[in-house]
């Protein structure tokens, strides 16, 4: 065997073996929640607790409107900076890359300054504090859970722009009779499949297991739920993570086999 | 009035630039297949995505059956276009993509599937309904494009270098098809091409565009035969370009490199005038070669002799220029040997006298 191929093994396996057994150590403690006994009991009594599910879904739902307003918000800027707007590129780039420079405290507490108090010009009251009520605060918590995806979903719909050939599939669309709409949710979105789902996975998981925003905005997602329930219990939480880690591991194999299909439709023999 | 009327367009992309297309009047028949043939550069592709809608004039006015379109967007103009680079939706099938226009246009399911049938018929691919763009070559793929293009019977047809991107044996049975199915359905063509070849056999029209400019319109027959300029001349063929003096102007007398040629009368010319002139390679011959009584005669020495299988052609060095002419390919031939003497014959009609590009014509007959 060639001492390259010796030498990539290793730093696979040890890779591999980083990954790996952390998760397993990690595991085999959720085993471990009764003396003596291996099973699922730690699973069960996390699985069993109202709020954990009560959480699980907030976020859920927070997660999914997060999704859809940057889909719209992301891929129509997107479209029309590749479309139309090609000089605005840089300026775009730049500004989805400010979520990793600005940390999510300082987002938040500039929400909470911003939208804290009415919001007119002179006497007329354009905003009403958005902190006031649970349905408002939402609205900031998914505009926060937006800004935060922006980096990840924008680059996943710009790859997958730069994949099709946009400009002249539109120019096929309008001569053809159709309008933007048309060109857009028939055109231009079922092409970007892969790329909006890569883009919604990293959205789900970045929402999901959000801490600071939830937290200082005082909604009750699953981050600020894993972080109390860290505080008082031991095996809990460990199985949690593991469950986390499969869902997210499940939606990986969702969009393999997902993208796999539109595979066969972009590749095949000529 | 004519079906595609496009009055005094220009189009210039910024104010420091010069115009892409400019002075473009143009008026095309119903039914008509016309060419824009030029190259790369001269304003062709850009005066067709000015028709259907992608560009807008700088200034002028473009009509189609009649009704003024120049602010009309793209998807109101009941245009059909076909891309180089097929533009078929990845996400649909081949009956899909057929069908688009179709849909859009919210005509009744059985008739989008009937008429999505005979597109399929008509380009023969029944059996690829259910095919994805990816899984088919090139070739069909651009005729699911023109399919597609057509299907939603468009007043205009628009064909944007359709041919480029296919090898070369496949170009040649698909604008075939092209032109059969556009003469089936009797839509009127607008195409853009860069390939003599392609505009000659294809069109009953071509327009010649250089830098922005109409150079010339004409049949295939005029265009070849017939060309006003200079740029039409050299780019439309093979083409002798030399200079001569003008020896007598009434009678068409030129000295060219020493030896007395006759060509058209010059109404616009000086006697001792220096002029281009040009000569087709094909209406040169040997001499003797017995193609009846040509009037002018040229010597010269052989430099070379190429055999391009149907083809001979053959490079004779006169005083200070070369010229090229071809022969049929004979097996009973004896061609010219390098470096031997040479006595090359041509009509009178076969001179040229040529106005630099975008000028007044001058070339006789």
């Amino acid at each position: 065997m060639k001492r390259s191929t010796v030498w990539g093994w290793f730093w696979v396996i040890l890779g591999v073996l980083y990954l790996v057994i952390p998760l397993w150590g990690a595991f085999d403690f959720s085993l471990r929640a009764e003396r003596d006994v291996i099973g699922f009991a730690a699973y069960a009594r996390a699985f069993a607790d109202d709020d954990f599910w009560r959480t699980f879904i907030f976020s859920n739902q927070m997660a999914l409107i997060s999704i859809v307003i940057s889909v719209l918000l992301i891929v129509l800027t997107a479209y029309w900076v590749q479309l139309k707007l090609p000089q605005l590129r840089p300026i775009v780039e730049f500004i989805t890359l400010l979520p990793f420079v600005i940390p999510a405290i300082i987002l938040v507490f500039g929400y909470i300054k911003l939208y804290s108090r009415p919001l007119a010009v002179g006497p007329i009251s354009l905003l009403p504090p958005l902190t006031n009520t649970d349905f408002s605060t939402n609205i900031l918590l998914v505009a926060g859970y937006v800004v935060l995806a922006l980096p990840y979903m924008y680059r996943s719909v710009d790859n997958g722009l730069r994949a099709i050939d946009v400009r002249t599939l539109t120019e096929a669309a309008q001569s053809l009779g159709a309008n933007w709409i048309t060109i857009m949710f028939r055109i231009i979105m079922p092409n970007l499949r892969a790329a909006l789902l890569s883009g919604a996975l990293l959205t789900f998981a970045i929402v999901v297991g959000e801490l600071t925003i939830a937290t200082f905005l005082g909604r009750p997602a699953f981050g600020p739920y894993l972080q109390l329930l860290g505080q008082h219990k031991a095996y809990e939480p460990a199985a949690l993570s593991i469950a986390s880690f499969l869902l997210t591991w499940g939606a990986m194999i969702l969009i393999y086999f997902v993208t796999r299909g539109t595979e066969t439709q972009t590749t095949g023999a000529h | 009035m004519a079906f595609l009327e496009l009055s005094n367009i220009r189009k210039q992309f910024s104010s420091n630039a010069a115009p892409a297309v400019q002075d473009f009047n143009l008026s095309v028949e119903r039914g008509e297949f016309v060419s824009f043939l030029g190259p790369s550069g001269c304003g062709k592709t850009t005066t067709l995505r000015m028709i259907a809608g992608f560009e807008q004039p700088t200034a002028g006015k473009i009509a189609i059956n009649g009704a003024d379109v120049t602010h009309i967007p793209a998807n109101k103009r009941r245009i059909g276009m076909v891309f180089q680079s097929y533009a078929l939706f990845p996400n649909m099938t081949v009956a899909d993509n057929i069908g688009f226009g179709l849909r859009v246009a919210h005509r009744p399911k059985a008739e989008i599937e009937a008429r999505v049938e005979e597109m399929l018929k008509l380009i023969h691919l029944t059996n690829r309904a259910k095919h994805y763009p990816a899984q088919l070559s090139g070739g069909q793929q651009q005729r699911v494009a023109l399919a597609r293009a057509i299907a939603i019977k468009p007043e205009l047809l628009l064909l944007d270098e359709p041919l480029s991107a296919l090898d070369a044996k496949i170009r040649v049975s698909l604008r075939t098809e092209i032109r059969a199915i556009q003469r089936q359905t009797g839509v009127t063509a607008v195409y853009v091409t860069h390939d003599q070849e392609e505009a000659m056999s294809l069109s009953d029209r071509i327009v010649v565009m250089s830098e922005g400019r109409i150079e010339q319109v004409g049949t295939p027959f005029e265009i070849y035969n017939f060309p006003k300029t200079q740029f039409v001349a050299s780019f439309v063929g093979t083409l002798n370009q030399l200079t001569a003096r003008v020896v007598d102007r009434t009678v068409g007398t030129l000295d060219l490199e020493g030896q007395q040629i006759v060509g058209p009368k010059l109404d616009e010319a000086i006697n001792g005038e220096m002029i281009s002139i040009a000569l087709r390679p094909e209406m040169i011959d040997l001499d003797g070669a017995g193609k009846g009584e040509a009037v002018n005669h040229l010597r010269g020495r052989v430099e070379e002799t190429t055999f391009l299988g149907s083809i001979v052609r053959t490079r004779v060095k006169l005083r200070d220029s070369v010229i090229s002419f071809d022969t049929f390919n004979n097996p009973n031939l004896t061609l010219p040997q390098r470096g031997a003497e040479i006595t090359v014959v041509f009509p009178r009609e076969a001179v040229l006298t040529l106005k630099p590009s975008r000028g007044t014509v001058e070339s006789e007959i």
